[in-house]
């Protein structure tokens, strides 16, 4: 598989509107979970990472501005914001264009814009902005992609599943480039369910650690930009060189208990690269901090053979953004990579899984040349990603 | 109590979907999870919502549904018990 | 690469069609479920679980069950057994129903069986389950049946030997506006499992335009 280059990128979160933002936050350890107490989210006062939503508007309202847009801002939802917001900062400094026919505009998302589907919102949108395909659209047509936007939903995987078809697409010569961004907000539908699952920490949520108890929500939105022309990447050259993804076949919503349908998607993917456990400087896993899946994570990280590579989530600082996950803990990784840099896994402070995983306990410089990114997802979807230096 | 049991088993025949089964098949003493039903972790949950949608009692801790969900039996006598509150 | 369909299925309000053969016509109006439960019951697959799930992964599941019926699965390595799906209306029709569950705040009761099925892929879940499918799997969106979104996606799987075999195809459903393509994708001169009932259909999007258009 020909590797594929990242050109330009953002994160959005609770934690701030760009990828700079946000790492200094991360390297700080400044977390974006904070208790939060909004009926019309939920009943009762939550962790949660919220994006802010006066800088959001101002944000908004600058992107209008820069590409002289005449259409107010009330007339995009707030996922739309953020999608849009986040593919203006990743692309702004890139001396291209993305109008062409060989670009491809790739969205990753678990709900759309689901909180039009309440009472009160129904009347602000058309319809149809209920639609998946039409949220798409609305994207496409304010940056004038050429051609039918690719539109991932697949639960939590739908980030990784994204990069991965734009890697695939972009070797084959499919494309030349790729948009990829993946959105999800904050909604009483989401929190509704997750709380109905009983999965909901009543603090903020603590990856791989004895005391766990379960997930924090967040939102967000993540972009990376693809190229399959080295030439244009950022200066350091990192690339996409494997992928896979697989399912479990065990329960709609129960993790695996082995971890090896995981764990083969890892292992596929560190194949395709051309790579063994030993080159992978660290594995940014999913770690969403409920018992069971940071259990099953462990298991596939082992059968792996990646027990000795370190590993962390990010969802102790975002929360579970859903289908923003894995773009926005992709970048976040890339960041990682370039800057030599292992960040720790917020909300760890003592093993709580099977397996001896080594989970990131504190902020450490070394020498790495790639990167494990990988998911899982209700449905028994999984998905493992890798991300090579030079 | 038996009258709670035999409209119990009715209540959970329509909360977990359990389409093919009717009151007559279930037994008040056999488990509902493990062999039996075949339950699995989402109609635990489901049983926690009935609960509380169909006598007002919330479930604090999961952890204890182990022992309240053990069977019809069990289940009518916390209802019994706690409903007294 | 030369890949075929070696076996699909066409499910459509009051008709359902497996490979040449017509499974089921009735020209009455019912309604989804109406039609779904005895046709299943027909079909004795001694498979409860059936009814836990939601109309859409019903209709998925159902759909699957046909074409699978003239595969022999358990001749491929399961972990390379494709199943990438699409639709439209993604889980549409039973967020309506979870939304509905939480729209009254005195009478708040989400249900977690009827949110776990607020994902479309869900249906992907439900497929592999059944029949312990561990390979790569997608769902995609898209506003109407794309051939050649499904094709570009399925072909790269073949072409990176991502898979062996693939289960593809469109099932959406919103109420009782419902409609299932689904189609089982193999190497040519693969076919150990299909028993020849006429034409070998070629894996490309005009054939799949076709097979969209019979009704």
């Amino acid at each position: 598989m020909r590797p594929i280059y990242i050109a330009g990128d953002n994160i959005i979160t609770s934690l701030g509107f760009t990828t700079s933002a946000n790492m200094e936050a991360l390297m700080a350890g400044r977390i974006g979970i904070h208790i939060t107490s909004d009926p019309h989210l939920f009943p009762s006062s939550l962790p949660l990472s919220l994006v802010d939503s006066g800088i959001l508007e101002e944000q908004f309202m600058a992107v209008l501005k820069h590409y002289q847009k005449k259409t107010d801002s009330s007339s995009f939802t707030r996922l739309e914001k953020f999608l849009i917001i986040s593919i203006h900062d990743a692309i702004k400094e890139l001396p291209y264009k993305f109008q062409d026919q060989k670009t491809l505009f790739v969205l990753s998302t678990t709900k759309g814009n689901i909180d039009l589907l309440e009472e009160r919102n129904r009347a602000l949108f058309p319809h149809r902005r209920i639609y998946l395909w039409e949220l798409a659209r609305i994207i496409t047509d304010f940056y004038g992609f050429s051609n039918p936007p690719l539109i991932i939903s697949n639960a939590c995987v739908s980030g990784i599943i994204a990069l991965m078809t734009a890697f695939r697409y972009l070797s084959s010569g499919m494309y030349d480039q790729a948009i990829v961004t993946g959105g999800d907000i904050l909604s009483e539908f989401v929190i509704a369910g997750f709380q109905s699952f009983q999965s909901l920490s009543p603090t903020p949520c603590r990856p791989y650690d004895a005391l766990r108890d379960g997930l924090s929500l967040g939102e967000g939105a993540g972009t990376m930009v693809l190229t399959s022309k080295m030439e244009k990447s950022s200066p350091i050259g990192i690339k996409i060189t494997g992928a896979a993804t697989s399912n479990d076949a065990n329960h709609i919503s129960g993790p695996s208990r082995t971890g090896e349908e995981l764990g083969f998607a890892m292992l596929n993917a560190m194949k395709e690269a051309n790579l063994s456990p030993a080159d992978i400087g660290f594995v940014n896993a999913h770690g969403t901090a409920t018992p069971f899946n940071d259990e099953m994570e462990s298991k596939a990280i082992a059968l792996a053979g990646l027990l000795d590579t370190p590993v962390n989530s990010f969802k102790g600082y975002w929360g579970h953004t859903l289908g923003a996950a894995g773009m926005i803990e992709s970048v976040a990784s890339v960041q990682s990579l370039r800057d030599q840099m292992l960040i720790r896994s917020a909300g760890f402070e003592s093993l709580g899984v099977p397996e001896p995983i080594h989970v990131i306990a504190n902020n450490e410089k070394r020498e790495i040349t790639s990167f494990l990114k990988s998911a899982s997802g209700f449905g028994g979807c999984n998905a493992a990603i890798i991300f090579e230096k030079g | 109590m038996e009258e709670l049991i035999e409209k119990l088993k009715r209540e959970v025949i329509e909360q977990l979907n359990l389409e093919d089964i009717s009151p007559e098949d279930i037994e008040a003493d056999s488990p509902l999870f493990g062999e039996g039903l075949g339950l699995d972790s989402i109609d635990a949950l489901e049983l926690i919502v009935l609960l509380e949608k169909k006598y007002g009692l919330k479930i604090e801790d999961p952890k204890d549904g182990k022992k309240i969900f053990h069977s019809i039996r069990t289940m009518a006598e916390y209802i019994t018990e706690h409903q007294k509150a | 690469m030369n890949n075929i369909i070696s076996s699909y299925s066409l499910i459509r309000p009051g008709h359902v069609r497996v490979n040449e053969g017509i499974e089921y016509h009735d020209e009455n109006f019912i309604t989804f479920a109406e039609f779904i439960k005895p046709f299943f019951k027909r079909l004795d697959l001694g498979y409860p679980k059936f009814y836990k799930m939601d109309p859409l992964s019903k209709l998925g599941f159902i759909a699957s069950e046909l074409v699978f019926r003239h595969v022999k699965l358990d001749l491929y390595d399961k972990k390379r057994v494709g199943v990438v799906l699409a639709n439209a209306n993604s889980s549409l029709d039973t967020d309506l129903v979870h939304q509905e569950s939480i729209s009254n705040r005195s009478q708040y009761f989400p249900s977690p069986s009827v949110f776990v099925y607020t994902l479309p892929n869900i249906m992907i879940g439900e497929i592999c389950i059944r029949h312990r499918l561990n390979g790569e799997n997608a769902f995609l969106i898209a506003e109407k049946f794309e051939s050649k979104q499904l094709f570009d996606y399925v072909n790269e799987l073949f072409q990176n030997n991502r898979v062996d075999v693939c289960l593809t195809g469109w099932v959406d459903l919103v109420k009782d506006k419902f409609e299932a393509l689904l189609m089982f994708v193999e190497p040519s001169g693969m076919e150990i499992s299909k028993e020849k009932s006429g034409k070998v259909l070629p894996f490309s999007e005009e054939t799949m335009d076709e097979l969209y258009k019979i009704m």
